[in-house]
């Protein structure tokens, strides 16, 4: 009896100055803009939600199909199809201030001078608790991922961000690269207040029959359980890099999954792709996270941040 | 919309592939609409992420039902599922088909399982009737001929191999109907393949019909938030823009769908 807690674990996390009343967010691209899920999912219940990428104006992405199911995951290519900055303020952020929730804007842009226009116009927004900044969508050939896997590029493109906003800044690293510390590493240097890690990881279906591409972007971003360790892996690799804090994803289905994160060195983590499979992901995590925690005699989840042992 | 715990009832072979799965779901058959969908978790289907969306077919007395062929991995996988078991659902979902401006005498045209939202339809009309065109590749692609005749239908079978009904495409017979009925001002209601609901979109433009199309993307969430189902759609304003096929549709007039890119 003396090991077990009575009381409730404290859930409470802080990311970057943004308190969350726990550390489960919903990840970018997979909970639209907020009001899609909310007859099914209790918005207040989330640690934060990160709306999907935005860039300065209406963008189109691509054409379909956009998405196809693999075994253990899926593949997308949306292409960042999104209302702009002025479209995204006027349509949603009047409903999302509604709620005891931070708001995370994702944004991307096709050149360095655009990332810095779409931060500097959120920057005054009522109600944008951060700033996710996009460096890594494998879909689109402007911008995304070619800044996400050059190391100067990722670093300058940060710099010049930073100087542009005062909101907490979190670029989303991507998950191919050889040596995600120093990404990480970089990132920090450069000014970032946290990191999210991970997005998709490029890949490709073909139809045997046709011997096309089933993505009519013909590449596609992989997502869902089968990119878990590998998110894993990267996570704990980012925490033995830097000092801010790390915002783990990639395959999230259960408490387990995201505990993983946790121990590695999150201090936060996101459910993705789990989101369209069962819309109450989210709350079985966060619920199975507090039975960990009393069964393991954890006051709080700060306790197990990075807590891995050799 | 919601999340709903479902419990088959029966699930019988009505014929070639397909297939009746009747589900107890009292919220999501207490308001379902004719062309809504419903977006099943498929029970033991290992690694899979997607849902698989099915058109309501019927929905009343607490139970809804869904007919689907069997095509590939979920499907297959469905096919196991036996009385008692639980299905995770989502729905009612989707926009429906619009019943107040049926007219007098509508015309259906159905192809493959794309008949099942048309019966609903046809239920939800009653006593308006009309002429039903359903077609396949073969007899055994033909359902539902029973549904409209007890409700008073004209029924029009057409298959591609000529084993029932006329031979040939739905469209062509739809075409007949319409140069005999010259002074007519049907309002027309499809659902089945793309070139089908093309051509009977086409037709209704030409014709100066409204003719009113459930279109099938793929889909992810199946409520709005992922952007992987989208159509081109063109505004009153004439502006072309993505319209997501699952909460903005599946249904939407001929004359707004943009085909191409
Ligand atoms: C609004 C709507 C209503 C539908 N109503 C019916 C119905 O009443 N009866 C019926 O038999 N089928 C219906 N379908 C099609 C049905 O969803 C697919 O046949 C089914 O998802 C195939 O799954 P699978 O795993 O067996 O096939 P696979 O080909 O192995 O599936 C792979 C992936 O592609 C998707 N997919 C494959 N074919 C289709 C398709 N034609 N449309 C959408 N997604 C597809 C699957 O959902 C899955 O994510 C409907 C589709 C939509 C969009
Ligand atoms: C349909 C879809 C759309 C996405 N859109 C975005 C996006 O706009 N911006 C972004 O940074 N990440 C986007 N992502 C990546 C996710 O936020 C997340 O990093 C990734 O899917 C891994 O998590 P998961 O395996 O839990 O899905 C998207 C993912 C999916 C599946
Ligand atoms: S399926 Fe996700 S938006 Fe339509």
């Amino acid at each position: 009896m003396a090991d077990t807690v009575e009381t409730a674990p404290d859930m409470r996390t802080e990311i970057a100055g943004i308190r969350m009343k726990n550390p489960v967010m919903v990840a970018s691209g997979t909970f639209g803009y907020g009001p899609e899920y909310a007859d099914l999912v209790d918005l207040n219940r989330l640690g934060a939600i990160v709306v999907k990428g935005i860039c300065a104006e209406p963008w189109g992405g691509n054409d379909v199909p956009r998405m196809v199911e693999v075994r253990g995951g899926l593949l997308n290519a949306i292409g960042l199809q999104g209302p702009g900055v002025d479209g995204f303020v006027k349509t949603y952020m009047p409903f999302l201030r509604q709620f005891d929730t931070p708001v995370l804007v994702n944004i991307w842009g096709r050149d360095e001078a655009e990332y810095e226009e779409v931060a500097a116009r959120f920057d005054d927004v009522p109600g944008i608790a951060g700033l996710e900044l996009n460096i890594s969508c494998p879909n689109i050939k402007e911008g995304g991922i070619a800044f996400g896997t050059d190391l100067t590029m990722a670093s300058d493109l940060i710099r010049r961000v930073r100087k542009r906003t005062r909101l907490p800044l979190i670029p989303k690293l991507a998950p191919n690269v050889p040596h995600v510390g120093r990404f990480a590493k970089a990132a920090q240097e450069a000014g970032a207040d946290a990191i999210s890690l991970i997005n998709t990881l490029p890949a490709m279906v073909i139809d045997i029959e046709t011997r096309r591409p089933v993505l009519a972007n013909k590449v596609g971003g992989l997502s869902g359980p089968a990119v878990h360790p590998v998110a894993v892996k990267q996570v704990w690799e980012a925490a033995q890099a830097v000092s801010i804090p790390i915002i783990g994803m990639g395959g999230i289905e259960t408490a387990e999954d995201a505990l993983e994160f946790v121990i590695a060195g999150a201090t936060a983590v996101a459910v993705g792709t789990a989101n369209f499979t069962d819309p109450t992901t989210v709350t079985r995590v966060i619920d199975g996270m507090v039975t960990y925690l009393k069964r393991h005699g954890l006051s709080s989840i700060t306790e197990l941040v990075g807590s891995i042992r050799d | 919309m919601q999340i709903e715990q479902a419990k088959v009832k029966s699930h019988t072979l009505v014929g070639g592939d397909y297939r009746e799965l009747v589900l107890s779901a009292p919220h999501t058959a207490g308001a379902a609409r004719p062309g809504q969908f419903v977006h099943l978790r498929v029970p033991r289907l290992d690694g899979s992420v997607l849902r698989r969306p099915f058109s309501i077919y019927r929905a009343r007395d607490g139970q809804l039902s869904i007919l689907y062929k069997t095509v590939g991995r979920g499907t297959e996988a469905m096919e196991a599922m036996a009385v008692g078991d639980r299905v995770d659902l989502i729905g009612p979902l989707g926009n429906g088909f619009p019943v107040e401006a049926a007219g007098n005498s509508p015309l259906l045209v159905a192809g493959g399982y794309g008949v099942a939202p048309l019966s609903f339809l046809a239920e939800e009309l009653a006593p308006t009737r009309g002429t039903v065109f359903i077609g396949g590749g073969a007899a055994r692609d033909i359902l539902c001929v029973g549904d409209f005749e007890s409700m008073g239908w004209e029924v029009r079978i057409t298959t591609e191999d000529g084993s029932l009904g006329e031979q040939g495409l739905v469209t062509a017979a739809v075409d007949g109907w319409l140069a005999a009925h010259p002074d007519a001002t049907p309002v027309l209601y499809a659902c089945g393949p793309e070139g089908l609901l093309r051509a009977v979109g086409e037709r209704g433009v030409a014709a100066s019909h409204t003719a009113w199309l459930s279109l099938d993307k793929h889909m992810g969430c199946g409520i709005g938030a992922c952007l992987a189902c989208v159509q081109k759609i063109r505004g009153e304003d004439g502006s072309v823009a993505w319209k997501r096929v699952c909460c903005d549709g599946p249904v939407f007039e001929a004359a707004e769908v943009e085909w191409d890119g």
